[in-house]
């Protein structure tokens, strides 16, 4: 038997994922396709060759800034990248988050607004910006209120010891609406000629005064708290099944699904510090890659990053170049992905979660 | 491989029982068959059994790993057939882990032993009722646990599927002596296959012991409070019994 097990294992199994490998690629390059035309269009257009000569002197090859004209390097170096690099990052963490709070809750309607973080933040910020406690308070404060959010939704939900789904959900809703009136509280306080714009700019989303800083905090967060979640993707399918199937299959569930929910929060409350409010993303890109790559998450969560990051750039392109103000990113994202996410829930419908 | 010892099972806060003071032992090998008329904690004695909720009285000892075969699924992802084997190894891969060549052989010899590697990359969602429940025995059986549970595990499926499961089932006790419990409401199918069996009357009622002594005329009519007879048959050199409700009701001959 066992050389039949070889053999058969050996056909069906065994073969180089070749499918795999050229998804990944795909996703890749769709990415560096939509860093490069970042990078080159805007108010003041960068040639193809101009940005290959600055972006070859990145990696040694050839004369690099000095083969262009000093503005042209300025623009891409000091402006533009950072501020594709915050995108991206951005992007990425938000669609890993919607992609493993998905798994976690069984609900592909789920997005990282559910479970309040989203809120929670958004009132930190807000309130150190009411306050003008300056940049670092205010990334302190998102990630505080976000994380004080789910320890309230946590404790909402607990009966017996454990924390049901359907009260998960329920508890994030509610703290989200007590943290959107936070919210607006705050910007009811707020002085009109001074702060409440600058609450209201910010928590419409916007990586406009992107800077090295703020990809240092981006990717810090992503790393810390991005790696891990890549790390149990193959408990977020387990998680998936729901708690008794996942419990009797010898999984501690409470204490896996806590671990992916602080890394969430983490990474959530990062990118609402950095660029606000960023709605959609986390809901509708993972709902894309499972067109891609299928529903488990252990292709799922890297493609849903790379996606996200690609998704981010384009948008937050689209959002300085349409017209010679910039749209507010949140009102973007929420414009081109509820359509997204009708005709996906029109889909499903008839189809089921496959894709 | 578990010993249970006058448990008893009710739940917070509530006075009445579901079952109280079982006593039954289930031998390395076995197939144990639990009986019952609905709502009599057939399902919450298993789930005990699994490990999934904690018994309120007695003493039970259970095996450090169970292969626990549920009725169905239900994530509302679309996982191929191989995906949900492969999560049977949950156990030994752990939290941070991922699959290795060593779960995904393993995992691909319970298909092959099934005989059902032919639908390793199919969307579950696309499979028949008899062909999941083959699945779900699969992951069990690559979780290298000793013992594998089922929550009635012919439930559902046509007859023509109730026999295979049946036969798998046996096939695996004899050939890997496999331990199986099984909850079932077809008394045929305990007697096919089981050693022991017990019958859950209600709270403080039941019976327990070897297949021949409890799953008799008189304890399934009592069991299920309708005559019940059995019936002896000959096939193949073999003698087997089948139990039969009498419905007086049915079929009444016209004069």
């Amino acid at each position: 038997m066992d050389a039949t097990v070889q053999a058969q294992s050996g056909r069906t199994f065994g073969k180089p994922d070749l499918q795999g490998v050229g998804v990944s690629t795909g996703l890749v390059v769709l990415l560096l396709v939509a860093a490069g035309v970042s990078l080159s269009v805007g108010r003041y257009p960068v040639g193809f060759w101009d940005l290959a000569t600055i972006a070859g002197g990145w990696i040694g090859l050839g004369p690099g800034r000095a083969g262009v004209e000093e503005t042209a390097w300025r623009v891409v170096e000091l402006v533009r990248a950072p501020r594709v690099l915050v995108a991206a990052l951005c992007g990425a963490g938000l669609a890993l988050a919607g992609a493993t709070l998905q798994g976690i809750f069984r609900n592909p309607l789920v997005g990282p607004q559910m479970i309040g973080v989203s809120s929670g933040a958004a009132f930190g910020g807000a309130l150190a910006i009411l306050l003008v406690l300056g940049a670092a308070a205010l990334i302190g404060l998102a990630f505080v209120f976000g994380l004080l959010a789910v320890m309230i939704v946590y404790l909402v939900s607990r009966q017996d010891g454990r924390s049901p789904i359907l009260m998960l959900v329920l508890a994030g809703v509610v703290v989200s609406a007590l943290f959107g009136a936070l919210v607006s509280l705050l910007t009811y306080l707020a002085d009109p000629n001074d702060t409440l714009p600058a609450i209201v700019f910010w928590l419409m989303g916007s990586f406009a005064v992107a800077s090295f800083t703020k990809v240092a905090i981006v990717a810090a967060a992503l790393v810390l708290f991005g790696l891990p979640l890549l790390m149990m993707r193959f408990g977020i399918n387990l998680l998936s099944l729901g708690d008794e199937e996942a419990e009797a299959l010898g999984v501690p569930v409470e204490r896996t699904r806590w671990i992916a929910l602080i890394c969430v929060t983490a990474i959530t409350a990062s990118t609402v510090a950095i660029a606000g409010i960023v709605g959609w993303v986390g809901l509708v890109v993972p709902h894309l890659a499972r067109m891609v790559v299928g529903p488990d998450h252990r292709r799922l969560l890297p493609a849903s990053a790379l996606l996200g990051a690609s998704y981010m750039i384009v948008v937050d392109t689209v959002a300085r170049t349409l017209t010679p103000a910039e749209i507010p990113l949140g009102v973007l994202t929420a414009i081109i992905g509820a359509p997204i996410f009708g005709i996906l829930l029109r889909r499903t419908q008839r189809r089921g979660w496959e894709a | 491989m578990i010993a249970a010892e006058d448990i008893g099972f009710r739940y917070p806060r509530s006075d009445a029982w579901v079952f109280r003071d079982l006593s039954f032992q289930i031998g390395a090998g076995q197939i144990f068959g639990i009986l019952g008329p609905n709502g009599r904690g057939k399902t919450t004695l298993l789930k005990c059994l699994v490990g999934l909720i904690k018994t309120s009285a007695g003493t039970l000892h259970l095996p450090d790993a169970i292969g626990y075969v549920p009725q169905g699924f239900s994530t509302p992802f679309a996982y191929t057939a191989m995906d949900i084997v492969l999560m049977g190894r949950a156990r030994q891969i752990g939290t941070f882990g991922s699959p290795r060549a060593h779960d995904r052989t393993l995992a691909a010899a319970a298909m092959t032993d099934l005989g059902i590697e032919r639908f390793a990359d199919r969307l579950v969602t696309s499979l028949s009722g008899g062909e999941r429940q083959m699945v779900l025995i699969a992951r069990a059986l690559a979780s290298e646990a000793p013992i594998m549970i089922l929550d009635e595990p012919t439930a559902a499926l046509d007859f023509r599927n109730q026999s295979i499961v049946l036969h798998v089932l046996h096939r695996l006790s004899r050939e890997r002596g496999l331990t199986i419990v099984m909850t079932t409401h077809h008394p045929q199918h305990a007697l096919e296959i089981a050693d022991a069996a017990l019958l859950l009357q209600d709270g403080h009622r039941h019976a327990v012991g070897p297949i021949a002594e409890t799953l008799t005329e008189n304890h399934l009519t009592d069991l299920y409070g309708l005559p019940v007879r059995a019936a002896e048959f000959a096939h193949d050199d073999r003698r087997s019994t089948t139990m039969i409700p009498i419905l007086h009701s049915a079929r009444q001959p016209s004069p």
